[in-house]
């Protein structure tokens, strides 16, 4: 396995993906920031939710990275069109399964069940992410392809 | 915060309304609602039904939103740019844009309700059982932020109550006041003088900094004097009337003809065309309000950019000064020369020629300056003064009054007890008398005679401030000031304007710069109580706190 490839592409496909985000954000087509949501899994202290999101989010974007790789290595070798497939997969994973689930992985997110509570109080994303904003399920699509799209593009690992 | 009590023929029970406040420490280290509205209801007596009704209209009124009940995690309705959530114990029913419920409230019970307005998700939201606790914390903040208040007169409650408007009217993230909180409350109902308030004014700044200082609230005027000089970097040297809160520029205005307006007043309008104005008052203000927290920070050298920034605003007054513009109050028909505009201008040139006197503004053109404050002094002096009425009017060459004629003592062009001054007020008394010890702005008739709208009331505080600096006696400057308190709301809240037949509150409302007047008029009367004090007994005043 190319390393430096993987590092690198990874922390670029990331980035770029983030950068989607944000946008998207800017734009008003979605509430999500991702730096908040997975920052407060490891704090509460506001002042450093979106730094260690941040950080978290580059070190899950190469972990991912690396499933991507095994994937392309068993679908005949990367490609721009194979990569986004695969980010339009792990994107519908994730809206349905992934965000379903989230209240049970986060330690601060509350439940639709029983509500939020002293040591739960996040809102939960919801089927879809819907609760974060209509058009949140496009931007998560849009943002994993492109994540994808990269990865099947230029990383050679 | 806000305690409402309700009473029933079965009981009563109290309202509580606050928006919850704590300290920065604690909201790093918590994680708390954005921007939340609570509301408690505590059974006191008896038992009282409730109805709650939700019924959210964003856009100004325009979109009626589908409210979707999360169960657990309240009511929601998408607002763009963010959600808005009501949280509460209640169960509720759903119709047509509306959710409803009721409740009977027994003695001893609480049901606590929360808005909160959401624009990051994964959003906090509030845990119903924790708002006793957010009530607390916000008795502490707002308690341990009164502490600052230096005011040590008889007049505390009205100054503080003035001060805590103000600071509700502080858009603390970048340091700006703005007006009024309201868009398009009728200055007379059933008119069109309706208009959007929602802005930040530079007309207010060295106001409303000489009032937040003298109050105490230094860090706020600092704020605000520093929002004066970098949000408006974009168009300096050339000022605008009004930015937002950030520093961009005011919409433009635009009617809501869907909207029926207060009392039938319209239109109702947002934005606001003053934006488009020229008045060239505001750069006295500015360099006014930025000299007053130099002296009182008693900094030695200012720094370049806020140097560089006052001198283009001298530079601007040198070269427009003799232009007409749209005055202080914002005339919509005409252009004309103002005595006010044109003493702000002096004022600007004066008070950078004293940093420039002190060593504390560098390359400032001193003799081109000199020249020019001299020149703007010897026409206001020749040409707006009216020898036959023996005073000064509001335009060159016109016999019209404005009540910012009453400024001249307080930017000190003179002195408040010259027979220039004291003739100027007597005839203002006179022409712009609303009874009492109530003011005109300007006096503008409509066709049957009546006047246009109501007394103006920061006006009646600059005549109480005029009298304490020596236009009157003391005593004079008190009673005017009593009788102006009077028209306080029941929670001490002034609008821009005061009808003088019912004394009920006209125009937006609560108002920064009718608390400023006041604040500015109470430290002018403890100063001169303290001066007269120190005439009659020297010693006395040693004893005495510093105000």
């Amino acid at each position: 396995m190319n390393w430096q490839s993987w590092l690198f592409w990874g922390a670029m496909a990331t980035l770029g993906e983030t950068t989607l985000e944000v946008i998207s954000q800017g734009l008003r087509l979605t509430r999500m920031s991702l730096p908040v949501m997975l920052g407060t899994m490891a704090t509460s202290e506001r002042s450093k939710t979106k730094i260690y999101g941040f950080g978290l989010h580059i070190l899950n974007g190469l972990l991912l990275a690396m499933v991507y790789i095994v994937a392309f290595h068993f679908l005949g070798g990367p490609s721009w069109w194979l990569g986004a497939l695969i980010g339009a997969a792990h994107a519908i994973f994730v809206l349905t399964v992934g965000m379903t689930m989230m209240p049970e992985i986060h330690p601060r997110m509350a439940s639709e069940r029983s509500g939020p509570t002293a040591m739960r109080q996040l809102e939960p994303p919801g089927f879809l992410a819907l609760n974060y904003g209509a058009k949140t399920p496009i931007s998560i699509l849009v943002s994993h392809i492109v994540f994808g799209g990269i990865l099947g593009s230029f990383c050679r690992a | 915060m806000l305690e409402t009590t309700f009473t029933t023929s079965a009981g009563s029970i109290r309202l509580t309304d606050f928006m919850p406040v704590a300290t920065e420490e604690f909201k790093n280290s918590h994680l708390v609602p954005d921007r939340e509205l609570i509301r408690i209801v505590d059974g006191l007596e008896g038992e009282v039904e409730i109805i709650v009704n939700f019924m959210p209209r964003p856009q100004y009124a325009t979109v009626k939103p589908d409210i979707a009940d999360k169960g657990q995690l309240g009511l929601r309705i998408d607002a763009r740019p963010g959600s808005v959530g009501l949280h509460s114990p209640l169960k509720y029913s759903m119709c047509s844009g509306r959710a409803t419920a009721t409740a009977i409230v027994h003695a001893g019970e609480r049901v606590p309700f929360s808005l909160t307005h959401v624009t990051e998700s994964p959003a906090v939201l509030p845990v119903l059982d924790t708002l006793s606790s957010a009530l607390q914390r916000t008795i502490e903040w707002w308690e341990k932020w009164h502490e600052q208040c230096s005011y040590t007169g008889p007049y505390h409650e009205a100054v503080s109550r003035s001060a805590l408007v103000l600071k509700l009217l502080h858009f603390s993230p970048s340091g700006a006041f703005i007006a009024a909180v309201t868009s398009s409350l009728p200055e007379k109902i059933g008119g069109n003088r309706n208009y959007d308030y929602r802005y930040c004014w530079l007309r207010d700044a060295s106001l409303t900094i000489h009032a937040m200082c003298g109050a105490g609230y230094i860090r706020e005027a600092e704020a605000f004097g520093e929002w004066t000089l970098h949000a408006t970097r974009l168009t300096q040297p050339k000022l605008m009337v009004m930015y937002d809160v950030y520093g961009n520029i005011a919409r433009p205005e635009r009617e809501l003809g869907h909207l029926p307006g207060y009392k039938n007043s319209q239109p109702v309008r947002v934005g606001n065309m003053a934006r488009e104005q020229v008045q060239m008052d505001i750069y006295g203000e500015v360099i006014c309000g930025t000299a007053k927290l130099h002296h009182d920070k008693n900094i030695s050298k200012m720094d370049p950019e806020s140097a560089r920034a006052l001198i283009s605003f001298g530079r601007y007054v040198r070269d427009h000064w003799q232009e007409p513009d749209a005055g202080i109050w914002e005339a919509r028909d005409k252009l004309a020369l103002h005595t006010h505009s044109l003493l702000l201008c002096w004022v600007a040139l004066e008070e950078l020629l004293g940093m420039a006197k002190k060593g504390s503004l560098d390359k400032v053109p001193v003799q081109q300056f000199e020249g020019v404050r001299d020149e703007i002094r010897t026409y206001i002096e020749s040409k707006c003064w009216d020898e036959s009425k023996e005073s000064y009017s509001s335009e060159p060459g016109t016999f019209t009054m404005d009540a910012t004629l009453l400024l001249m003592a307080y930017h000190n062009f003179h002195e408040a007890s010259s027979a220039r001054m004291r003739g100027t007020y007597k005839r203002l008394r006179s022409d712009l008398d609303a009874g009492g010890s109530l003011l005109y702005r300007y006096r503008q008739d409509e066709a049957n005679g009546q006047p246009a709208e109501g007394a103006f009331g920061i006006c009646g505080f600059w005549a109480a401030e005029y009298l304490a600096m020596g236009g009157g006696s003391l005593e004079e400057a008190e009673s005017t000031f009593q009788e102006l308190v009077g028209y306080a709301n029941d929670v001490g809240l002034f609008a821009e304007e005061i009808d003088p037949e019912t004394r009920g509150a006209r125009g937006n409302f609560p108002q920064a710069f009718t608390h400023v007047g006041l604040i500015s008029a109470a430290l002018a009367i403890e100063t001169r109580r303290k001066k007269e004090l120190q005439i009659r007994n020297p010693d006395e005043l040693n004893h005495e706190g510093e105000c």
